[in-house]
């Protein structure tokens, strides 16, 4: 509008638009790869680079690998050593997740659908290669069904929402329950957890709970109070200050020797502990960034309202500090997952760790590029997946904007 | 009667709840930490084990492959410390200084005006970026440098790099008498060519005629190194390439599958993560900033070198100096693949000793002086390139 009052007022001459570039393949290839001799030589270079690689790689990956030892572990790969008999409460898991997901997607619709888009994409992925078994396509096409119907629902009836919210957060004990049994089913030992699955589990679980823990940190590292403070730097320093496998080392060691006899916990919690501990020193500091962000204004105005400090955090400081710090915090997680493979080193069988029990099998010798290939490729997906919501959250939430 | 009670009750007074506050709250850390602690040691009584760090002079009876100094099984554990830190610091120094110039080149390809360049940056930085570290060592070690053939048919490049699974060999330089005076010579050499450059460059500029600084301080460096060879009338170093024997490689410099893995997995990961840096840097520095050096006529690898760089590196280092100390302490990752730094030494005198505590603690130790040395040495350099204001 503006624009055109100006316009209309300076009487200028009508402004022709420049020439568009011709946009035949000769010219973009002009633009873009040989606008100059430099260019030239430079697109030269790495066409060179790049064909070698691409041949190779195709090469390798049709002709000369041998695909088959990831055929013959894939259920290996995906859940670990749970028993076959019990393996469809993994599925009714998965199944949960997918009303929970379709819901969601439905709901909210946005980046939401979008992933669970891209879940159904894998899923279908799966159904198609050639080696699955009937039973699991089976299961797989109970999801996809699932999801649909859900969406369905989702769209027409809003009033699921605070239902979808609370369905997520009771998701974790769900699982869990299923996955162990507790009394209910068959008891499944957490020894017997593995690959993915139990990939997936320790960095949900690092992340659920170090969050409270994170908050509280942050608060606690810009508090008035000189022992407070002191003793949250601490924390946030030294842990920040070491790398992951020791830490790692001393839940695995040190946590049975501090914990004594009294309460005995498992090689997979000890890691889920030392990777909460781990994770909540990372998260205080973003969480910090988030609470300076906030303005002086928005502490004064709480305090004339009256409000105390609980509330004046609760309500005001922390929802304005958690929003402004969001894709941080998602940058955070999709390096804790990816962190999640040095379980491997103290022994674990997550995806990694099974991917490296493979290798050392006399039946797949020389299989080692085909097999962390994939667990590479696994990796590669779902964080590919986590930063491309990231990405989305971030627009949405114009936070990157101001 | 009681009379009205003019002051405030004391759980409700604002100058004792703080400290009532941090009492209980000090009062439980300590609860805590003695609850942690005997159990600690009451555990450690029953394995029959007692603190102390006196197990660092007994005879560590291990070997470790890579050392930087002498190390043999009947040394004490102490030394092998020593080794694993040394190692560490090998790996991280290299590690850092090849991700720097890795992660600038693929940084500054992203913004290329060269659409395979931009392109082929984006998938590097998206594929490594996103692969767990641990994977990408683990395809390097188990089925890149354990993959090469036995040391007999070693694969090589014009027949001086060699690569078998016992290791890759590449040429290496050997130190000579002369070594010593052309070291000197060279760093006299470029102390005096600073200090010419700094002269010509001020009469440069106080005159306004040309004065050459570049090539006056490259003369005094070639000038430094023409009296060396006229001392010494030998080369400073000579080049020893690497040959086959029976029981593995003669001279050269030979790589253990174990490092080499961990060294070009470490920097390609570090690099995605620096270029991206680099990428966000250049992108914050303003488009009036190359607009105006364009119009000053200044080349575009000069507009980069000269206007682009010096501010992005105010924003790029900060950020830098976190991948630094992620490197640092993602080389423990070693302890995987048997290359013996700090985290593989401690593995192994842990399962010794059993001494886990002591053991930890002195890795925590390392690790924790080591990242604060060099977020020293980056705030010191931080403080050097910042603006100057008024």
């Amino acid at each position: 509008m503006e624009h055109n009052v100006l316009n209309s007022n300076k009487h200028e001459p009508t402004k022709v638009a420049p020439p568009r570039p011709t946009t035949s393949v000769l010219g973009w290839l002009k633009a873009n790869l040989f606008s100059s001799w430099m260019n030239t030589i430079l697109t030269i270079v790495f066409g060179t680079i790049v064909f070698v690689l691409v041949k190779n790689s195709i090469d390798w990956i049709f002709f000369k690998s041998d695909w088959y030892v990831i055929v013959a572990n894939f259920k290996l790969l995906i859940v670990g050593q749970y028993p076959n008999e019990e393996l469809w409460r993994v599925w009714i898991c998965l199944i949960l997740i997918s009303v929970l997901m379709g819901l969601s997607s439905g709901i909210w619709k946005g980046t939401m659908g979008h992933l669970t888009s891209f879940m159904m994409g894998i899923y279908i992925i799966i159904i198609c290669l050639p080696f699955i078994i009937f039973e699991t396509r089976v299961w797989l096409l109970i999801n996809i069904a699932v999801i649909v119907a859900a969406f369905l629902i989702g769209t027409k009836q809003s009033k699921f929402k605070i239902a979808t919210l609370i369905g997520w957060g009771l998701m974790l004990p769900i699982v869990i329950v299923l996955l162990s049994g507790f009394g209910v089913f068959n008891h499944v030992g957490t020894n017997l957890w593995g690959g993915f699955l139990l990939t997936l589990l320790i960095a949900v679980v690092a992340i659920i709970f170090s969050f409270p823990l994170g908050v509280l940190l942050a608060i606690g590292r810009r508090s008035k109070l000189p022992i407070i403070r002191y003793i949250s730097i601490g924390y946030i320093e030294l842990i920040r200050g070491v790398p992951l496998i020791t830490i790692l080392f001393v839940a695995q060691l040190m946590l049975p020797l501090f914990l004594g006899d009294s309460i005995e916990i498992d090689n997979v919690v000890r890691a889920m502990v030392g990777f909460t501990l781990f994770t909540a020193a990372y998260l205080a500091e973003n969480i910090r960034g988030g609470l300076q962000s906030i303005p002086r204004g928005q502490f004064e105005a709480a305090e004339a309202l009256g409000l105390n400090a609980t509330f004046k955090m609760t309500f005001i400081i922390l929802p304005q500090a958690l929003r402004a710090v969001i894709p941080a915090m998602v940058g955070l997680f999709i390096g804790i997952f990816k962190d999640t493979s040095l379980v491997a080193i103290v022994g674990l069988t997550d995806l990694l760790g099974i991917g490296k029990n493979i290798i050392s099998n006399p039946a797949f010798l020389g299989t080692q590029m085909e097999v962390f290939l994939f667990v590479a490729l696994v990796f590669l997906i779902f964080c590919n997946m986590m930063s491309y919501a990231s990405r989305r959250l971030e627009n949405s939430l114009g936070v990157g904007k101001r | 009667m009681s009379k009205p009670s003019t002051s405030t009750p004391f759980w409700r007074d604002k100058r004792i709840i703080p400290i009532l506050l941090q009492v209980v709250f000090a009062v439980i850390v300590v609860i805590a930490g003695v609850f942690l602690i005997t159990n600690a040691l009451t555990s450690l009584r029953q394995i029959g084990i007692s603190f102390g760090y006196d197990f660092l002079g007994k005879m560590a009876s291990f070997d470790i492959g890579d050392k930087l100094i002498e190390f043999s099984s009947t040394d004490s554990y102490g030394k092998a410390f020593i080794v694993g830190i040394l190692n560490t610091i090998k790996v991280a120094f290299i590690g850092i200084i090849l991700a720097t110039i890795l992660g600038f080149i693929v940084g500054i390809s992203r913004l290329s005006t060269n659409w395979l360049a931009r392109m082929v940056a984006t998938v590097y930085v998206e594929i490594f970026r996103n692969t767990p570290l641990l994977v990408q060592i683990f395809i390097w070690f188990y089925a890149v440098f354990l993959g090469f053939p036995i040391i007999e048919k070693s694969l090589s490049i014009f027949e001086v790099f060699f690569f078998s699974n016992r290791g890759s060999v590449i040429p290496w330089f050997d130190i000579t008498s002369a070594t010593l005076v052309w070291g000197i010579l060279l760093l006299i050499g470029v102390v005096l060519s600073y200090f010419a450059w700094k002269l010509r460059l001020k009469q440069q500029v106080e005159t306004g005629q040309k004065r050459y600084p570049g090539y006056f301080a490259f003369g005094t460096i070639l000038l430094a190194l023409g009296i060396a060879w006229l001392l010494t009338l030998e080369a400073p170093f000579s080049i020893s390439t690497p040959e086959i024997s029976k029981r593995g490689y003669i001279g050269g410099y030979t790589l253990s599958p174990g490092f080499g893995a961990l060294l070009v997995a470490l920097v390609m990961y570090t690099a995605s993560f620096i270029a991206e840096i680099v990428r966000g840097g250049i992108l914050a520095v303003s488009k009036g900033q190359v607009e105006a050096a364009k119009a000053l006529g200044l080349k575009s690898p000069t507009i980069l070198r000269l206007v682009v760089l010096p501010q992005a590196i105010r924003i790029i280092i900060p950020p830098l100096t976190n991948q630094y100390l992620n490197l640092i302490k993602n080389s423990s990752l070693a302890a995987a693949v048997a290359y013996q730094e700090l985290v593989g030494v401690g593995i192994t005198v842990l399962s010794q000793t059993g001494r886990s505590i002591e053991v930890i603690s002195i890795v925590i130790l390392v690790y924790l002086s080591m990242s604060l040395f060099t977020s020293l040495l980056m705030n010191i350099y931080n403080k050097y390139s910042q603006l100057v204001e008024r």
